[in-house]
């Protein structure tokens, strides 16, 4: 009986010892599968194989116009949801050369940072609890209902809010809007000192982290790694600097770069993302200028024949949606560059030789959101 | 020193002349053997349900949770009702997996944290077999449990388990070493191996506060490696769910997997039972010194609630550390114990055994 069991635990002519890690495991953070093979504890190399949650939704935008395709894109990364339909928002006034009211481009932005921060939050979580932190898990969520409070109040939807439409917002935001943002800033920065005392300062965190999974500058860009996960290579890559767009070019803020190139690096960038999120939200909220919340649009949206291309900053990275038109209500051709796609594919190169616990740590550390990979 | 007003021997004592009166020698050995048996299973039960319940309030307490409330006032009922979930359940029979020793894994780990039971002090007088290696009994019997860890791991037929199995057996192995060494620091001191000798040795003062300094450090790397003995976090990597599901258990079900559960459970209180017998003093009230007040009303508390409350107190700082720290990585973990840890407990005898030769100690 033993003997069979051995055979049945080697796979593989030369003997490699393969573990499939997903498509359900706890901290794949969604259906990827990564193909592991190890020596021992090591990992000696890793294909990782996507397309669990594949939607289709490049070719779903082809059969839909354009205020439905926002609905879509909701659905690719849930976490930067606002950001996305910003992007293709942001794609069609350009196409149509609409100029949106000041008041949007404000509001478009200030949700824009309250997603990353929500993000953010949620990655903190789920980083604490890969390395087996449970507890950061319910310090995180904590502070990230306050956002989606806020998200609640002014759009009814809490993930998915396809608030932003071509030509400006579906309605106004909450009268209470300023109020409650204001006073978000006010408790985050008071309990954005906490993550660091739980999980920053501790020795072990820093152990596991720390020279952990290199990206050297050189893989970062090679891989078109981008957003903070590029950042902690020293890589400058961040869209609201290189091509600002809604209210960026507007306020004061820092790129932040590391330049550890490791685990501990891109933890560093996400955390100090946060604090300069919430100042961004604090130039912003104050100034929001009075005006329509839309501008005029046509009734059917039909972009000139062309092509199209437009990036933003999303909590991982550059999505870029780049459109071919034909004249029609719908795209003849869609095509969304996710960030997380690019992101997962460095896996293999920065975890050979690490430990299985530190491959936890480093796909933790790049997060990836499963249906922005697959679309 | 301590008056007699709680000993349980006297009530032991009444119960052995009571069924002295009514039959042999034999059978009052037999009775009392089923008798103690009984009260021990009832123990497991509840202390069992008890630390489960217990490990989730303060869990939710660490967490800004409020944790069970809704079966029974304030969730009391919350475990029984899983228990009764987890009995019912059906038990997955694995393929290509060895059902001998599939079956006999949470035996082996039950029976082992069961046995170690037996030999602790829990009160004055109310010990069910006092060895006169008492200490070298309790480390030998939890420390089988690996034994069984290992079976699960290895007839489970799945990767995850083996993987899981292979590490807690690097690791308990290792850390036995540890625990080993710094319950030897006391044993030193007290020069007996008799749990009962070691708790009266510590009548006007317990160790921790009796040996020095050697004595705080050796306690404290008791308390970092019996953590990583019974496999809680942060060296729960036997089991680390975000890496390897659920480790050596991922493939049980039903009952078998509750019996892993408890007896983790069960480990945890038999080590800090240790530790507070070894070095808190037992079921020993605090003494200060010539303080006659202070000490006359300290023995007014029942020894049983001094050794509970010692224990529970350990129990909560290793429930402490699992919900706060991060879990380290198996080569750090087994660095920690060959390069820091085993090092210093061994420097950390030496020192202990020249106090002793010298008496500087209380």
């Amino acid at each position: 009986m033993s003997e069979e069991i051995i055979k049945d635990v080697i796979v593989g002519e030369n003997e490699d010892y393969i573990i499939n890690m997903g498509p359900q495991h706890p901290s794949t953070h969604g259906v990827l599968r990564f193909e592991v093979c190890l020596k021992g504890e090591t990992v000696k190399y890793l294909i990782p194989h996507i397309g669990y949650i594949h939607r289709g939704i490049e070719k779903m935008c082809e059969a839909n116009t354009y205020p439905q395709i926002i609905h879509l894109t909701d659905r690719m990364d849930y976490l930067s949801a606002h950001i996305n339909n910003e992007a293709v928002c942001l794609l069609v006034e350009d196409a149509m050369q609409v100029e949106v009211p000041e008041r949007v481009k404000y509001i478009r932005t200030i949700l824009d940072e309250l997603n990353r921060i929500a993000s953010h939050q949620l990655w903190w979580c789920a980083f604490g609890m890969d390395l087996g932190a449970l507890t950061s898990f319910f310090y995180g969520l904590r502070d990230r209902e306050h956002i989606l409070d806020i998200f609640e109040e002014s759009f009814g939807s809490r993930l998915l809010h396809s608030f932003v439409m071509p030509g400006g917002l579906m309605h106004d935001v909450h009268p209470n809007f300023q109020k409650r943002i204001k006073e978000f800033i006010k408790y985050f920065r008071k309990k954005l000192p906490e993550y660091d005392q739980l999980l920053t300062g501790n020795v072990i965190f820093q152990n596991r982290t720390k020279g952990i999974g290199y990206m050297s500058k050189e893989t970062a860009i090679g891989y078109g790694i981008t957003g903070p996960s590029g950042r902690g290579s020293n890589y400058s890559c961040d869209i609201r600097k290189i091509a600002p767009y809604s209210a960026y070019d507007k306020v004061q803020f820092n790129e932040i770069l590391e330049t550890g190139c490791d685990t501990f690096a891109r933890y560093k960038v996400r955390m100090a993302e946060m604090w300069e999120s919430l100042s961004i939200l604090e130039q912003l909220v104050d100034n929001i200028p009075e005006g329509d919340f839309t501008a005029k649009m046509k009734p059917i949206i039909k972009l000139p024949a062309g092509e199209y291309f437009q990036r933003v900053e999303t909590a991982r990275g550059e999505l870029a949606v780049y459109v071919v038109s034909d004249g029609n209500k719908s795209p003849y051709r869609m095509k969304f560059r996710t960030p997380n796609f690019s992101n997962l594919f460095v896996m293999n190169e920065i975890t050979a030789g690490h430990k299985i616990a530190d491959l936890i740590a480093i796909s933790g550390s790049l997060d990836l959101v499963i249906p922005d990979i697959d679309r | 020193m301590s008056s007699n007003i709680y000993d349980f021997s006297t009530l032991t004592g009444s119960i052995h002349a009571w069924l002295s009166g009514m039959m042999s020698s034999g059978w009052v050995t037999f009775t009392e053997m089923v008798l103690v048996g009984l009260v021990f299973l009832l123990m497991y039960a509840l202390l069992g349900l008890f630390l489960v319940y217990a490990e989730r309030k303060v869990c939710a307490f660490m967490q800004n949770r409020i944790g069970p409330n809704r079966v029974g006032p304030y969730g009391i009922i919350q475990t029984i009702a899983d228990l009764i979930k987890l009995l019912m359940k059906e038990l997955i029979p694995i393929r290509k997996s060895d059902p001998l020793l599939f079956n006999l894994a949470p035996y082996i780990v039950i029976i082992c944290s069961f046995l170690a039971l037996a030999a602790l002090p829990y009160a004055k007088g109310l010990q069910a077999i006092d060895f006169n290696i008492g200490v070298f009994y309790v480390m030998a019997v939890s420390s089988l449990s690996v034994v069984g860890i290992l079976l699960a791991g290895w007839s489970s037929n799945s990767k995850y388990s083996l993987i899981g199995a292979m590490r807690s057996g690097a690791q308990i192995v290792s850390y036995e070493l540890s625990v080993g060494l710094s319950l030897l620091a006391i044993v030193v001191f007290s020069g007996t191996m008799q749990l009962s000798g070691i708790v009266e040795s510590q009548a006007n003062g317990w160790w921790i506060f009796k040996g020095h300094i050697p004595a705080i450090i050796s306690f404290i790397i008791f308390l970092i490696a019996s953590t990583a003995e019974i496999n809680r976090g942060p060296f729960d990597l036997a089991e680390a769910e975000s890496e390897l599901t659920a480790g050596f258990h991922t493939e049980y079900s039903g009952i078998k997997f509750a019996f892993f559960f408890l007896a983790e459970y069960m480990n945890m209180f038999i080590v800090a039972a240790l530790g507070a017998t070894v070095f808190l003093g037992g079921w020993m009230p605090f003494h200060v010194g010539n303080w006659e007040g202070l000490n006359h009303i300290m023995d007014y508390i029942p020894s049983a609630v001094w050794f509970f409350g010692k224990t529970f107190f350990l129990i909560w700082v290793i429930m402490w550390f699992k919900w706060t720290f991060p879990r380290l990585r198996i080569d750090q973990l087994l660095t920690l114990e060959w390069k820091y840890l085993l090092p210093i407990s061994l420097v950390n005898i030496v020192f202990i055994a020249f106090i002793v030769l010298m008496g500087w100690h209380f």
